[in-house]
């Protein structure tokens, strides 16, 4: 009885969707204001990656929420987790392999270098700050995995999610009074377009957003392995 | 059209999941499904044919202007993976405290316990 109200409640839902769905035309432009952004985003904000002018130009506020989104899930996440599992009932986690050890000694540097180089190039090519952090993040779960016991400092996780956070919203509210009449409205020169110091604030806001973004995804680790050591 | 299919059934697959599993982890395998159907679906609507990424190079032509695809639909599942995320990562949390107090990933098992 209960299978096959679940499949009467899936083909009603697959039809239904899929009716809706087959009068959209595909592969023709859609959205008129695509092609506003694609036609005067580099006019606008100086980013030649148009997805990131729109993520952290037109719609900055969105992106705003999204952190704040993300924030409230780490902290939430944190919450939850916390005071689960007395203090001095760890488990014994046996030592990782020499293999992990060395290749994370190696590795570490390089992915924090290269989550750095996507977050910075983040108006130029594709990726940004929140490719950038989660490329971070995935260098601090290295390590976790490879040295069981090792953490990560809270002081410093917090100051620089802080950091992140404020510069965002501070040069937001300066682009507000300075620049324009919206939002992180860009106020500082966009630059000569394709290179690295150009498209304004862009460069510094996703730097701030990869900062938390890395540090906020870094404490979702933390918490999610207090729970196996 | 064809191509919204295969989200139709991804959809249904994560749909599926979510109903009829009782395993609290297949319920939430299966919301993260319909999440990148979801996902999917708004990239797909985005695309133009003969589409390129909407990336400004230096001496670019200025037609492939016009094959641009669609840089708002990206950047709204750029947002929605990252609200995605954080989602999960509460359900897991939940996920383990539950594990913890019940001994159990079974929905049914767990709604009868009461309190």
């Amino acid at each position: 009885m209960r299978s096959i109200a679940i499949i009467i409640l899936l083909a009603i839902v697959a039809v239904g969707i899929g009716v809706a769905l087959m009068a959209i035309p595909f592969g023709v432009a859609k959205t008129q204001v695509g092609d506003h952004y694609t036609e005067s985003g580099i006019g606008d904000t100086g980013a030649s990656n148009i997805v990131t002018s729109v993520v952290v130009g037109y719609r900055a506020f969105d992106t705003l929420g999204e952190i704040t989104i993300l924030f409230v899930a780490a902290m939430g996440l944190g919450a939850v987790l916390a005071g689960g599992r007395k203090l001095g009932q760890r488990r014994d986690v046996e030592p990782a392999s020499l293999i992990l050890r060395t290749g994370c000694r190696f590795l570490f540097p390089l992915l924090l270098l290269f989550g750095a180089y996507i977050f910075i190039h983040g108006h130029l090519t594709p990726g940004g700050g929140f490719q950038g952090g989660a490329v971070i993040a995935s260098a601090f779960l290295l390590v976790y995995l490879s040295c069981p016991g090792r953490r990560v400092s809270k002081v410093w996780s917090q100051t620089t999610e802080s950091l992140g956070a404020l510069t965002f919203v501070v040069l937001g509210l300066v682009g507000l009074t300075v620049g324009g009449h919206y939002y992180l409205s860009s106020f500082m020169p966009h630059g000569v377009v394709n290179e690295l110091f150009s498209a304004g604030i862009i460069p510094v806001i996703y730097v701030a957003i990869g900062l938390k973004v890395g540090s906020d995804l870094t404490g979702i680790i933390d918490g999610m392995m207090e729970e196996t050591i | 059209m064809t191509v919204y299919f295969m989200c139709i059934v991804l959809l249904t697959m994560g749909l599926y999941c979510l109903v009829a599993k009782k395993n609290i982890v297949k319920k939430i395998l299966g919301i993260v499904i319909m999440d990148y159907a979801v996902n999917l679906y708004l990239i797909i609507i985005g695309y133009k044919t003969g589409g390129v990424a909407p990336i400004i190079e230096p001496n670019m032509p200025a037609a492939t202007l016009e094959r641009f695809v669609d840089p708002l639909t990206q950047a709204l599942v750029l947002t929605s993976i990252v609200i995605g995320l954080g989602v999960l990562s509460l359900m897991v949390a939940m996920c383990i405290r539950l594990y913890e107090k019940h001994g159990t990933f079974d929905m049914s098992v767990i709604s009868k316990l009461r309190g």
